[in-house]
This record gives structure tokens, C-alpha cells and sequence, in this order.
């Protein structure tokens, strides 16, 4: 006969799992909402998430550092707290894009912020968690949610990206189980840290060596997917011009964090434990990465997916820094997509600007680089705004990317990988050119089209969005102080 | 105002985004305007400032990411000093000279902030602030040469600015690893240059990290085989673009060699004294050869200008005090004189639309003050003495005379190679007979044109015939800069090799 469980309610230190909640909570409050009236307008769901998020953010700073809770599965280290704030600031600053002066599909139905939310409470759970299960179900919520975010973008490339998403990621989750299966294999347990207690003493079984490299590729196939590593990131560019421009400025952010912070935690734990080839192929992969999609985006004629390119390099760029393993380069980590979230989402907002219903101005892409061509003299603000963010994407001085690229940079000298910081430097060099190539429309070229073209989308909460983005992209020599100090703080906290 | 730097730096910057606002017929007076006041400033900074002493001046520190040991750091001395009066005066006259109509606020605006940018470079004292100008100054320079320039403006300002940036990045990853050796030294992060001047580097890594710089600042100067990019910046830019170019952004890279080459590398640089010196000997005797074969006017006044910056690399590597105050001097005549060269062109061709030496002929008869300014240019091109040109391009001879007279002797033709491609240009361009009938009608300088090249000429012979006032503070600050060299050197024959240049000093 089974003796009952007694759990008590203190032990479970259910505070650890009130960020969630609340995004869960606000998103049954807006579905609930719809049923009651479903003629409301898009602005309510779109506050309504605002605040909903903002009582999230709220709840995160409260979270004490280093804690464990629910059954021990929920961790709440330094890393989890910087990114939860990292996830829900960049989808407070995405979320307003809604307001269009156009009206889209997608922002018609209560359920997309609803879905939204869910999603912010999938990515909350993976980086709030060692436990492979739940960083599973996390992932497997966010990325669901994801995709039918994507394809509520009512078109026929919606469609196909949102498939190619799905497909691509079913395959990666399978990848993961794969591995944390072989990693329960091998020690009996799939919390993080357990397994490193057990591995430890097993690391030096003879023919034990072979399993977990196996277990150690397969989570690495799986986080590539998801990281758009070479050669598994043939599925961006196709999603991301699929995909409206305000999500897919935002899943080049926002999702990847989070599969970051995954990725420290797991691999992390392989190099912690001596496995030094998990190290070079992480350092391999991230150098074809950066390398081979500037080499992509320089032949790209369509900006989002030049964008898509680029991301995939600054993510290459960011993945060397994982594989230093050291607090410096965890913290490079943060403080590079924190300084490239604002800049980068701004980009896509400048996109999103110049949207159309049909593409009116060329048959095979949305954003040509022609459509910019002479901007500065037709909407001069816009050109120079765009222009900065172009500059700051090239990492040039004193724009925010380059506090970013130069800490990174800073930490592969640190760790004693100076061919990395060089090679870093020639990427940034080649990428240079496909950034200055949309300056060079925008500046150097006689404009094709009028002003309408540009700003058709144009409203001012979108306005605030861009001025939003543009103060923290000039003024980032003003704020990396205390950031960097925070990022480190914490991260040094959690002992990584 | 012991900040005086600072507001030479913003001053600039503050009255471009003003410029925003002003109505494009008003722009040009208002960036002359700002433009003198600013000079005034940089004046003032020079009443200001105690010329006998050698040491940094004006210093101010501001703490920006003390976690990562970076600051606002900036002060001047005898060699930033007159390079920074040389930038706002040159900003001035280009701009008080300027013929351009298209966009012109757009231009002004460009143009402040190329200045800000342009004095940031030669007052940071922290690598990474002198890198944030550095960088900074490409993107104004890339809106001026693909905005107004010929042709091919865009593939040459794409070169211009790639070219630099790959080479920075690389002196980028330079400075991050003496920051990084800093730091495991003193467990201190500092990017101060002054903080970094105190460190005593092995050998080899000094080699590793001339190196590293060397790219970023001989891509800016160019040195020979990295100067493929200017013929064409030059031949597309517009007057102003060329005038700044040449004058004052080819400065940096030679401003980056004594600010950061010698004193941080002391044993590396006088290792590399052969190699560089081959290397700007190539760039004296080939691009003067170069010159020799143009057409175009400008591109021989451009590869004229890459032949003298070969004078002043072989001056700094001379690695004795008339070489390196030559070299000093020689930055200052360069800009005043290719920059006027420059202009002159910019005038004739304004008037004529081409800059094709066979177009013209007897231009003398039609247009006489031209021809005098011109003429009076071309001889401190060359080097003439009570000339501007002369003071500095002897001192440097006589300076690496002590390291080597052979490549000195090589050297010195250059004076005789300039004179064959610029007699030429003289000869075809003002002398013979006037046979183009366009060329008839065309009109001398106006007013506004003569008072902008006046001052240029005034100083030309000013400096050529007294240039003490000038030459002495930066005397000063190199004597002690080698001095700093010398106590720093850790070979033998890098001590040798610098002090034997002070002893023969003192004797004189």
C-alpha cells in the first residue's frame, strides 16, 4: 500500500511560478473578455497585454535570487530573472506594433494576444527551469504558440513559414528528446544538476565517452534549430519574410534568448565537465555562422531577409561567446541582445512602416532595397533613423551594438582566443558593407517613389516605438555602465 | 575654461543638429560661421596653452563604463595642438570656399559633424574614445564622397569605408588585448593611453601589436600597398571631400603612429624602421611616378599628396627629434598645402567641368591671380625653401639622414620628382600658348575665392620663413616623447637607436 505525500504548501514556494501565472492568467482574461463583447477594438488587447505584462515584470523583480521551488523543478537563478526581464521587455516594446494605421488580419482576433501570452509564459518556463521536462513543455508551448502567431499573418508565405517553423521544430524536439533521453540513460536523472553530480564521477568510465557525445550532439542539433546555427538556420530567411515584420524583428530576439539561456545551462554543464570538443564544435559551428550568413546577406535584394542574414550572424557571433564558459562571455550573452533588441526591433519597425497590403511595389518581395532608394530626401528623419540603426547593426562607435560587439570581444581576448576576436572583426567588417548598401539607397541614390510608399503604416504609437528604440540605440554609451554591472552581478550570482 | 577641449569637440556637433532647423539659403553663412567661431576656439586654445611645457594640457576624465576601464579622456599636446588648429582652419576655408549648390544644408550639417569627429580623433586619450572618432568620421566622409562626388561616387566611398573599417577592427582587436594585459598586470581595466604608456611589453608582443595598429593606421595613410583606395576617393570626392581628406583624415593615421605605435611599442617600431621605410620610400618614388603619368589634374595633386604623407611615415621612424618634429611639421604643411592645391583645382573646375590637363593651356594670360596662388602652392608642394614645405621635408631628411643616408639620398629625389610632375602640371596648365577658345572667357578668381585662398598663402610663407612659434612646442613634446622611448626601450640596439639620435641632437 502506498504511504500518502505529504507535501506542504511553504516547501512548494509557489511564488517562483507567479510570473506564469500571470501571463497565463491575462491570457484567459482576454479570452474570457471576447466571449463576453467580441466587438472590441484591437487597442483594448493590446494595453490590456501591456499591463499584464508589466504586472509580469513586476513579479519577476520581486523573485529573490537562487531559488528553488515546485518540486525542486523550477530554478530561479540569476540568468532566469535577467532574461525573464529581457523576454518581457522586448514583447512590451513589440506588442504596441499592433497599432497600425492599417488594419492587419492577425490583430483583429483577441485570440493572437491571448496566444502571445501563452507564449511569454512558454519562454518564461524554459529559462526558469533545470529540469529537462519542463524546459520541453516551455519550449513546446512558446514554439506552438509561435507558429500559429505567424500564420495568422494572412498570406500565402505566412502559411509556408509557419509550416517550414513547425516542421523544422518538430524536428528539433525531437533532437532534444533524443538527447535528454540518452542523458536519463546515462545517469538516471534529467535535473540539470543532478546529472552533473552524476556524470562527474562516470566522465572517465571507459566507453562511457561515446554516449555522451552522442547525448551532447543531439541537444546541440536541437538548440542550432532553434539558435539558427549553421547548418540548420536554412529555415530563417523563409520565415522571417514570411512572418509580418514586428515578429519576425521579434523572434530574432526574444525566442533566441531564451534558447540561450537553455544552452548555457546545458552546455555549460559539458564544458564544466571537461568535454572540450563540445567547446570546438560550438566555437566551429559559430564561426561558419557568422561568416557564411554574412556572406548569404550580401547577396540578399530584399531587406527583411538581408535582416534575417544578419541576425543569423549576430547569433554566430553571440554562440562563440557561450563556448568561452566563462562569466564574461555569459554576460556578453545578455548585454549583446539586450544593447541588439532595441536596435534590431527598430529595424523591423522601419519595415513595418513601409508595409503594404499588396505588394505594390515589386512582385517577388515586400521591403526591395529600391524602395528605400533617395529616402533621405523625401523623409529625411526616417533615413537618418534608419541609417543609425544600419550603423549600429555594423557595429560602428557609439551606437549600441558596438558596446555589445567590443565586450564580446573584449571576453574572447580575455579568454585567450584572440584569432576569435580577430575573426569576429573581419565578420563585422564584411557585414559593413550589406548594412552600408541600404545607407547607399537611402542616401546616395534619387528617390523612385514618394513618401506615401514609405510611410504608408505610419502611427504614432509606431512612432513611439522607433523614437523608442533610436534614444536607446544613440544613448547606449549612457546605460552600458549599469547594465553590464547588473548582467554581471546576476550572472556571477548564479555561478556561471 | 579648462574644458576647452571638450567644447572644441562639441561645439561642432551641438551647432549640426542646430543646423537642422536653419533654412537652406542661410546654411552656408551659418556653417561659415560656426565654423570661425570654432577656429576662434581652437585659437584660443592656443593662447591658452603653456608652450613650454610638453607634457598633456587640458586634461579632463570623466568615468563612461568603469567596469569595462573606459572614460571620456582628453587633453593636448604640442603635436595635437596645431594639428587641431590646422583641422578647424582647413574646415573653414574649405567651407568659406565651397562652390556647392546641391543639398547644400545637408552638406553643412555633414561637415560639422566631420569636424566634431576630426577634433575628437586628436584630443582622445582613451583608445576606445579615439576609436569611437575614429570610426565615426568614415560615416560623414561616406555621405560627402557618394552624396556630391563624380561618377563612381558610390563604389568609391563603399572602398573608402570598408577599406578603413576592416583595418580599424583589426587595430580594434589590438587595443581590447593591451587593455587586456593591463588588466592582468594591474588588475585594473583602463583604456587610458597615458595608463597604457606605463606598460613595458615583451617583444614579441609588442611585434604582434605594431602590428595590429599598423594595419589600422597605414590603411588610413596609406601606405603603399594599401593605397588603392585613395585614387579613388580623391578622383570621385567632391572639393570639400578632398580638401578634408587630404588635409586633415590622412592626418590620422600618422597622428595614430606617434599617439600610439611609438610610445606603446618602442622596441617593435624601431625594428620596423627598415620595413617601413622601404615601404614609404615605394610610396615616395612610385606614386611621384604615378603622378608624373596623369591626365586629370587632381589625380596628380592626389598622388602627389601620397608621395608626401611617404615623407612624413619616414619621418616618424626616424626616431630622433628633427625627424619626428619634421614629420610633425610636415603633417601641417601637407594639409594646408594639398588642401589648397585641392581647392584651386575644385575653382577651375567649377568653371571649366573638366580637370584635364589638355583642356587647358596659357591660363596665365586669363587668369593671373589664379596662376600666382597656384604657383606659390605648387613651390611648397615641392618643397621650395621659405616655403612651408621646405621646413618640414628637411627637417626629415636631415632626421633619417642619421638613420640612413642611402634611403635619405632616395628619398630626397622625391624634391626633384615633384618638381618634374608639378612644373608640368604648371606648364601645361598656365604657360603655352592659349589655343581653347572656352578657355578665353573664363573669369579670375571673385572675391570670395581669393580672401578663402589668401590666409592659406599667407601662412604658407609665414611658416616657410619663421617657422619657430610652431615648430618649438612640438619640439618639446617630441623631445619628450623620445625621451619617454628611450627609458621605456628594452633591447639594446632599440636604446641605441633612439638615443644615439638625442646625443647628436644635444651636440648641436
Amino acid at each position: 500500500m502506498l504511504s500518502p505525500i505529504n507535501v506542504s504548501l511553504e516547501s512548494l514556494n509557489l511564488i517562483t511560478l507567479a510570473p506564469m501565472l500571470i501571463a497565463v492568467v491575462g491570457g484567459l482574461i482576454i479570452l474570457v473578455l471576447d466571449l463576453l463583447n467580441n466587438k472590441l477594438h484591437k487597442s483594448l488587447y493590446v494595453m490590456l497585454t501591456i499591463l499584464v505584462l508589466f504586472i509580469d515584470f513586476g513579479a519577476v523583480l520581486g523573485l529573490n535570487v537562487n531559488e528553488r521551488g515546485f518540486f525542486d523543478v523550477m530554478l530561479i537563478d540569476g540568468i532566469s530573472i535577467i532574461s525573464q526581464l529581457m523576454v518581457i521587455g522586448g514583447s512590451m516594446m513589440f506588442i504596441p506594433l499592433a497599432l497600425t494605421s492599417k488594419k492587419f488580419h492577425e490583430y483583429s482576433y483577441p485570440e493572437f494576444f491571448a496566444l502571445f501570452l501563452f507564449m511569454i509564459a512558454g519562454f518564461q518556463f524554459m529559462v526558469a527551469s533545470d529540469n529537462l521536462i519542463l524546459i520541453f513543455v516551455g519550449l513546446e508551448t512558446a514554439s506552438l504558440s509561435l507558429y500559429t502567431l505567424i500564420a495568422l499573418h494572412n498570406r500565402a508565405n505566412s502559411y509556408e513559414a509557419a509550416v517550414k517553423y513547425f516542421t523544422m521544430g518538430a524536428l528539433a524536439a525531437g533532437f532534444f528528446t533524443m538527447g535528454s533521453a540518452v542523458i536519463y540513460a546515462l545517469t538516471g536523472s534529467i535535473e540539470l544538476y543532478k546529472v552533473a553530480e552524476v556524470l562527474a564521477t562516470r566522465v572517465n568510465e571507459t566507453g562511457l565517452m561515446i554516449a555522451i557525445f552522442g547525448s551532447s550532439v543531439l541537444l546541440l542539433v536541437a538548440f542550432a534549430f532553434k539558435i539558427s546555427l549553421f547548418p540548420f538556420h536554412t529555415w530563417v530567411p523563409d520565415v522571417y519574410e514570411g512572418a509580418s515584420a514586428p515578429l519576425a524583428g521579434y523572434m530574432s530576439v526574444v525566442p533566441k534568448i531564451a534558447a540561450f539561456v537553455v544552452s548555457i545551462r546545458i552546455f555549460g554543464m559539458y564544458l564544466d565537465l571537461g568535454v572540450e570538443w563540445v567547446r570546438w564544435t560550438i566555437l566551429i559551428l559559430a564561426v561558419i555562422t557568422m561568416t557564411l550568413a554574412n556572406i548569404m546577406a550580401l547577396v540578399q535584394n530584399d531587406v527583411k531577409r538581408m535582416l534575417a542574414y544578419s541576425s543569423i550572424s549576430h547569433a554566430g557571433f553571440i554562440m562563440a561567446a557561450l563556448a568561452l564558459d566563462t562569466t564574461e562571455g555569459n554576460t556578453s550573452i545578455f548585454l549583446y541582445y539586450a544593447l541588439f533588441m532595441f536596435t534590431n526591433l527598430g529595424a523591423f519597425t522601419m519595415l513595418w512602416i513601409s508595409r503594404h497590403k499588396k505588394r505594390i511595389f515589386d512582385t517577388r518581395y515586400d521591403h526591395p532595397y529600391e524602395k528605400f532608394s533617395g529616402l533621405v530626401q523625401t523623409m529625411p528623419m526616417a533615413a537618418v533613423i534608419m541609417g543609425i540603426f544600419m550603423l549600429s547593426l555594423a557595429g560602428v562607435p557609439p551606437f549600441s551594438v558596438f558596446w555589445g560587439k567590443i565586450y564580446v570581444m573584449q571576453a574572447a581576448v580575455n579568454a585567450g582566443y584572440i584569432w576569435l576576436a580577430i575573426i569576429m572583426g573581419l565578420n563585422s567588417a564584411i557585414a559593413a558593407y550589406y548594412y552600408l548598401k541600404l545607407i547607399v539607397y537611402m542616401f546616395l541614390k534619387d528617390p523612385v517613389q514618394d513618401a506615401e510608399t514609405v510611410s504608408y503604416n505610419m502611427s504614432r504609437s509606431l512612432m513611439v516605438i522607433i523614437g523608442f528604440a533610436t534614444a536607446a540605440t544613440v544613448g547606449a554609451i549612457f546605460y552600458v555602465q549599469p547594465l553590464i554591472s547588473y548582467l554581471y552581478y546576476m550572472i556571477s550570482a548564479s555561478g556561471y | 575654461m579648462e574644458n576647452i577641449l571638450s567644447i572644441l569637440v562639441f561645439f561642432p556637433a551641438v551647432a549640426g543638429l542646430l543646423g537642422f532647423v536653419i533654412d537652406k539659403d542661410s546654411a552656408k553663412a551659418y556653417g561659415v560661421t560656426v565654423a570661425a567661431i570654432e577656429f576662434l576656439l581652437s585659437l584660443w586654445l592656443w593662447f591658452s596653452f603653456d608652450t613650454a611645457s610638453a607634457g598633456m594640457q587640458f586634461v579632463e576624465m570623466i568615468p563612461l563604463i568603469p567596469d569595462m576601464g573606459i572614460s571620456y579622456y582628453v587633453g593636448a599636446d604640442g603635436i595635437s595642438l596645431f594639428i587641431i588648429i590646422m583641422t578647424t582652419l582647413m574646415t573653414l576655408i574649405g567651407m568659406a570656399s565651397m562652390g556647392e549648390t546641391k543639398n547644400i544644408k545637408n552638406m553643412i550639417v555633414t561637415l560639422l559633424f566631420l569636424e566634431m569627429t576630426m577634433i575628437g580623433v586628436f584630443v582622445a586619450l582613451d583608445a576606445i574614445i579615439f576609436y569611437l572618432f575614429w570610426e565615426l568620421s568614415l560615416v560623414p566622409m561616406l555621405y560627402i564622397i557618394g552624396a556630391w562626388g563624380g561618377p563612381l561616387r558610390v563604389y568609391a566611398s563603399i572602398k573608402f569605408f570598408l577599406y578603413t573599417f576592416t583595418g580599424s577592427l583589426i587595430m580594434l582587436v589590438g587595443m581590447l588585448f593591451v587593455a587586456y594585459i593591463y588588466h592582468s598586470l594591474t588588475g585594473v581595466w583602463s583604456f587610458a593611453i597615458t595608463d597604457w604608456y606605463a606598460l613595458v611589453l615583451p617583444v614579441d608582443y609588442q611585434l604582434w601589436l605594431f602590428a595590429a595598429f599598423f594595419i589600422g593606421f597605414a590603411i588610413k595613410v596609406p601606405m603603399f600597398p594599401f593605397h588603392t583606395w585613395i585614387p579613388y576617393a580623391h578622383g570621385q570626392a567632391p572639393t570639400i571631400g578632398s580638401v578634408i581628406l587630404a588635409a586633415v583624415l590622412l592626418k590620422m593615421g600618422t597622428y595614430g603612429f606617434v599617439r600610439f605605435s611609438l610610445p606603446m611599442f618602442p622596441d617593435a617600431s624601431v625594428m620596423a624602421i627598415t620595413p617601413v621605410a622601404v615601404l614609404s620610400l615605394i610610396m615616395i618614388v612610385y606614386t611621384a611616378m604615378i603622378a608624373y603619368a596623369q591626365k586629370d589634374i587632381k589625380q596628380v595633386i592626389a598622388y602627389s599628396s601620397v608621395s608626401h604623407m611617404g615623407i612624413i611615415m619616414l619621418g616618424l621612424f626616424a626616431m630622433n627629434a628633427e625627424g619626428l618634429s619634421g614629420s610633425v611639421f610636415q603633417m601641417l604643411s601637407h594639409g594646408i598645402v594639398s588642401g589648397a592645391l585641392f581647392m584651386l583645382v575644385g575653382m577651375i573646375y567649377e568653371r571649366r567641368h573638366t580637370k584635364l590637363m589638355s583642356e587647358f593651356g596659357g591660363l596665365a594670360s586669363v587668369m593671373p591671380k589664379f596662376a600666382v596662388i597656384f604657383g606659390v602652392m605648387l613651390m611648397a608642394s615641392v618643397g621650395l625653401p621659405l616655403t612651408i614645405g621646405f621646413v618640414g621635408e628637411f627637417l626629415v631628411l636631415l632626421g633619417f639622414y642619421q638613420v640612413s643616408p642611402i634611403i635619405t639620398i632616395i628619398a630626397g629625389t622625391s624634391i626633384i620628382l615633384g618638381a618634374v610632375y608639378m612644373l608640368r602640371v604648371m606648364k601645361f596648365t598656365f604657360f603655352g600658348p592659349l589655343n581653347n577658345e572656352e578657355n578665353k572667357k573664363l573669369k579670375d578668381l571673385n572675391r570670395r575665392e581669393t580672401w578663402s585662398l589668401i590666409p592659406l598663402v599667407a601662412i604658407v610663407i609665414w611658416l616657410g620663413v619663421y617657422p619657430k612659434p610652431v615648430l618649438e612646442p612640438i619640439d618639446n613634446s617630441v623631445k619628450a616623447l623620445l625621451n619617454f622611448m628611450d627609458e621605456k626601450a628594452l633591447t639594446k640596439e632599440a636604446k641605441d637607436m633612439i638615443r644615439v639620435a638625442k646625443s647628436s641632437k644635444e651636440v648641436k
